[in-house]
């Protein structure tokens, strides 16, 4: 899915002005504020032209009007309106838009704390379980292994396993569990949630084990000198210092939820509309601009949470 | 030359009324795919652009063996066809695409209405398309956007549908078919009648209906109007209220659970009715033979309200010209001298020049597409493998019979924008 470049992007200025500090002394004839911009250059035009510059453009589309075949560049804060239409008449009751949008959080947090605590752990048990490097660098690629094949493969696949004739249940009905389907494991939000979990955990592990395996082991054994319990290490020494991958594995888990839509819509049975398929539906039905205003709407929310998770740890200053 | 073609590209663009921005994107996009063509010593080729239905390889091979035309399939949804028109139009020649489509299309001057004078077969296509009725004379439904009432346009560059015949015509038909609900004979062990079946709460959590708003919308019209709730003046055009209407009752049954999923693609369609997830839904002709050829019970399930129809036809890109323009002209013609024609025919859709597909088949297949009658031999599909055995009766019988029962034809309404937008809450409800 596409939006994992976008998750790179805002990252981008941090890595190019962190390189600042170590640029090389040798190079003296070139002032270093050239060297640094030549350095940051490239990142710079590929961020300007594959991000900024296009975000522009859809934040103005987003100000257009449009009929049935075409847009009309004249403002026009239809897009918006158009997307929250009726919204307030029906206070108290949440219209299906922001109750849609709230859904979308809900997969995202659901998704979020669960990829978290999976990806800690695996995180964990391949950082300080694993004591030989070969090891921990042969496990840590068998994670990938899922990536060999791609994402709608990978969902798809549930679909005869958790389906009413499916595996799990023909299991449960021959050991008499059950005697009917269960129906909702499959085409339910139990099944987006499992499938974005199965599909983005991989994201959470990497940057957490990055994180982890940069701690300091002797700080760990200071820890159990001072006599501090395994919880307690755990809590005031390794959480803390894995931080940074903690965040960065959020940030990656959450704007990619945020703008799927093709999981939450097969998984779902195009029953569960999330954010992204409002776009999709939009740029279906050649209302480009709604689309962008939705688009621009999500970007927001998103960019906001990630605001907040970033004020929660300095990622700047850890890496 | 490529100096010339591109100039010419430019500035013909340039006319294009179509929107700034994006005309401006596609215009960057379409020069570049756009021009390394148009020179006579080039082969020929054509760039077809449409859903897949009209594609098929057999088709393209043997038009390249009569009249050397390379055909280069552009494959996309029917939405994505319609997006590509109104943001691409030089990234394709040929058109083939649905009458319903045309009230977008034509406004946006993209496409080029054909001469229906260069066009051999015309007198001879079917009066469905042409009058509205059947060869046998059944008056056709026309509730929706019916072909016969787009077919015309008033001048070669007008923008409005003619009502009286007229030399340019905005699609030559190809194809079409009457659908109607699809159901699992062996999970269902009753006879099914009517599209209210589809809410029927029998069928809790079993039931399923397609997410392209524009069709969706008129297979909930036709279960409203079974279940006796209302009666549309024309389902293809609503009212706001009326649309408010169809998606309240849909969203009611939603939200009591009747649908399983809903499905976006044939393949989509195909698994959900053969893994037995559903049991009753909206369903197209070749899908319910794809879950047959399966070993799978389906039934393709005549209803006493009608079918919902759709169409198909050939038009060109505006960019298309000159030597081309002549290919395109040959090529429609090759595709309704009979060949393409009795290929469609033995899928399950329908042809538009009857009298060529006839006599590119056998007796015996015609006997059983066509006139309903049960299959004296094995009957095949395109590709060789068996598709019914010998003494199967076609469901829904003749050709007359199904034609003659069309209800509606596949419609972009009036309120298309708040139609769509009601659709997206019924999705997400």
């Amino acid at each position: 899915m596409d939006t994992s470049e976008d998750v790179l992007q805002p990252l981008s200025p941090d890595l190019v002005r962190g390189s600042e500090t170590a640029r090389p002394a040798k190079a003296a004839r070139l002032s270093p504020s050239f060297i640094s911009w030549l350095q940051a250059g490239p990142m710079m035009l590929v961020f300007l032209a594959f991000f900024l510059i296009p975000l522009v453009f859809v934040v103005i589309v987003s100000f257009w009007d449009y009929n049935e075949y075409q847009l009309l560049p004249a403002f026009s804060g239809r897009g918006y309106t158009d997307t929250f239409e009726g919204c307030l008449a029906q206070l108290p009751d949440l219209c299906t838009i922001v109750r849609t949008y709230l859904k979308t959080l809900k997969f995202c947090f659901l998704v979020w704390a669960i990829t978290l605590f999976i990806g800690f752990w695996v995180a964990y048990f391949l950082a300080f379980h694993i004591k030989s490097k070969t090891w921990q660098m042969g496990l840590s690629l068998l994670c990938t292994i899922p990536f060999w094949t791609s994402n709608v493969i990978r969902m798809i696949a549930w679909i005869p396993l958790l389906g009413r004739n499916g595996l799990v249940n023909s299991g449960l009905m021959k050991t008499g569990l059950i005697y009917q389907p269960v129906e909702w494991l499959l085409f339910s939000e139990f099944s987006v949630v499992l499938a974005l979990v199965h599909l983005f955990t991989f994201f959470m592990v990497v940057p957490i084990f990055n994180s982890m395996v940069r701690i300091d082991k002797s700080l760990i054994e200071a820890a159990y000198d001072a006599g501090a319990t395994g919880l307690q290490t755990l809590v005031n020494v390794i959480i803390p210092l894995a931080k940074p991958g903690i965040v960065i594995g959020s940030i990656f888990v959450i704007t990619i939820v945020m703008g799927d839509f093709i999981t939450i819509g097969v998984m779902g049975g195009q029953q569960i509309a999330a954010a992204g398929k409002i776009i999709e539906t939009r740029v279906n039905a050649l209302q480009f601009p709604a689309a962008a205003a939705n688009a621009v709407i999500l970007l927001v929310i998103t960019f906001l949470i990630i605001t907040m998770m970033s004020r929660i740890v300095d990622i700047k200053k850890e890496l | 030359m490529t100096e010339t073609t591109r100039k010419t590209g430019v500035s013909r663009r340039t006319l294009l009324k179509s929107t700034a921005g994006l005309a401006g994107l596609a215009a960057g996009s379409g020069a570049i795919t756009g021009f390394p063509y148009v020179m006579s010593a080039e082969p020929k080729v054509l760039r077809y652009l449409g859903t897949a239905v009209n594609e098929g390889d057999d088709i393209s091979k043997q038009c390249l063996k009569d009249t050397g035309i390379k055909i280069e399939y552009i494959t996309a949804t029917t939405d994505d066809v319609t997006k590509r028109v109104m943001t691409q139009p030089n990234s394709f020649d040929v058109l083939d695409t649905e009458y319903f489509s045309l009230k977008k299309l034509v406004p946006s001057g993209n496409i080029l209405a054909l001469d229906s004078k260069k066009i051999k077969e015309f007198d001879n296509i079917t009066p469905v398309f042409t009058k509205g009725e059947t060869p046998g004379g059944k008056k056709i439904g026309g509730q929706g956007t019916a072909p016969w009432k787009v077919l015309y346009l008033e001048g070669k560059d007008s923008k409005t549908f003619s009502k009286t015949a007229t030399e340019f015509v905005t699609l030559i038909p190809t194809v079409y078919n009457a659908d109607t609900l699809g159901i699992r004979p062996d999970l269902i062990n009753r006879p099914i009648g009517s599209w209210a079946e589809l809410l029927n709460p029998e069928f809790k959590g079993k039931a399923s209906i397609l997410n392209i708003p524009s069709i969706g919308i008129m297979d909930a019209a036709m279960v409203v109007e079974a279940t006796g709730k209302y009666k549309y003046a024309d389902k293809g055009n609503m009212t706001k209220e009326e649309i408010d209407l169809t998606m309240k009752v849909m969203t009611e049954a939603k939200k009591a659970g009747q649908f399983r999923a809903f499905w976006k693609d044939f393949n989509e369609s195909v698994n959900l009715m053969a893994s037995g997830e559903t049991v009753i839904q909206s369903m197209w002709s070749p899908a319910v033979t794809k879950v047959r050829s399966m070993g799978i019970a389906c039934t393709f399930q005549p209803l006493k309200e009608g079918y919902r129809s759709w169409a198909s036809g050939f038009c060109v890109s505006k960019g298309v010209s000159g030597a081309k323009l002549d290919w395109a002209y040959e090529f429609v013609n090759w595709f309704l001298s009979g060949y393409a024609g009795a290929y469609l025919n033995r899928q399950g859709y329908y042809s538009a020049v009857l009298s060529t597909a006839k006599a590119n088949m056998q007796p015996y297949e015609w006997a059983y597409w066509m006139d309903g009658k049960p299959a004296e031999k094995d009957i095949k599909a395109p590709d060789g493998s068996l598709l019914e055995k010998a003494g199967a009766v076609r469901d829904g019988g003749s050709y007359e019979d199904r034609m003659g029962a069309v209800a509606c034809w596949n419609a972009v309404m009036d309120e298309n924008d708040y139609m769509v937008r009601k659709w997206n809450e019924f999705i997400a409800a």
